[in-house]
């Protein structure tokens, strides 16, 4: 079962990902639809982060906010994802070691 | 990420063959976890695989944004996930073999994470693969933050993004979260194209 499961994400992950690519040029677009295209990945980070970062642990969703905010301030001067990654899984962990997890 | 990944993949109960198997072939971020949550919460294998069509429509429309600007070879299109597309689509100067070197190398470490988080599970606490699990959205903000920087219009449409989401699982909760997800970015990303400044370029991004 999650063989199936493995198999058949494989497909319905790869087949969207690669039609656009075959079409390729001969896909034209208007300008308004390259224009909305053009903010698709600030829309979907925004919603990949939020709500989703409320329920990195369980019945405390501050916890996964503080961790956000600190990585959001150090990927203000960071060059790199790498730091603020670091330092938000360490605030994580404190935090949840903190208040008794 | 990736580590986290293993960890938690093996902690569902997938063995570590599984787990490699899943970053090997289906390599899509977001949609393993989605995964590892539905197979927790008891789904059939065919109610994840919909789901992950769903959630992975969003790749769909990052092909045709990428296509856009070069002209790849369709294998590479394996490479499109939410890392590369954001870090491709805010470089000014993409070119095919600028984006297969980025996606091979988020690729290897995207394998080798989930084999080293799969392959030492059991040796890490809970608390810390929870906190692992915050990697993900550290992740995202950090891609995030420069293109706020850039133009304010950008951070405006990603907070439209995140209300949209956040309204869509309190008003629309049978909704699964890959839907939320579409409709978020769909609307918000119309609602920039409106609001926006129209002498700002679309090729700047798309």
């Amino acid at each position: 079962m999650i063989w199936v499961m493995i198999v058949g994400m494989c497909i319905v992950t790869f087949v969207p990902r690669i039609i656009p690519l075959i079409l390729g040029r001969d896909l034209l677009l208007p300008s308004w639809i390259r224009r909305w295209l053009s903010f698709f990945p600030y829309a979907a980070l925004g919603s990949l982060i939020f709500p989703g970062i409320l329920s990195v642990v369980e019945g405390k969703p501050w916890i996964g906010v503080a961790a956000g905010a600190c990585a959001a301030l150090l990927a203000l001067k960071a060059r790199n994802a790498i730091f603020p990654v670091l330092a938000a899984i360490a605030v994580a962990v404190g935090l949840q070691l903190l208040t008794g997890a | 990420m990736a580590m986290a990944f293993g960890v938690l993949a093996t902690q569902t109960g997938l063995s570590f063959l599984q787990a490699g198997a899943m970053s090997l072939i289906v390599y899509a971020g977001a949609s393993q976890f989605a995964a590892l949550g539905l197979l927790a919460g008891g789904a059939s294998a065919l109610a994840i695989i919909l789901a992950t069509l769903v959630l992975n429509f969003r790749h769909f429309l990052m092909s045709v944004a990428l296509s856009r600007r070069l002209s790849l070879p369709p294998m590479l299109g394996f490479g499109i996930t939410d890392e590369t597309f954001v870090v491709a689509s805010l470089n000014d100067r993409l070119t095919p073999a600028f984006f297969l070197g980025l996606a091979l190398t988020a690729y290897l470490a995207w394998l080798s994470g989930t084999l080293i988080g799969a392959g030492f599970s059991s040796l890490i606490p809970p608390v810390i693969s929870r906190g692992m699990g915050v990697a993900l959205y550290a992740m995202f903000i950090a891609i995030l933050l420069p293109g706020i920087k850039k133009s304010w219009i950008n951070g405006i449409v990603a907070a439209a993004g995140a209300l949209l989401a956040w309204g869509a699982s309190l008003l629309l909760p049978g909704l699964p979260s890959g839907w939320r997800i579409v409709l978020a970015i769909l609307v918000a990303s119309a609602f920039g194209a409106i609001i926006g400044p129209s002498d700002q370029s679309a090729e700047d991004a798309s």
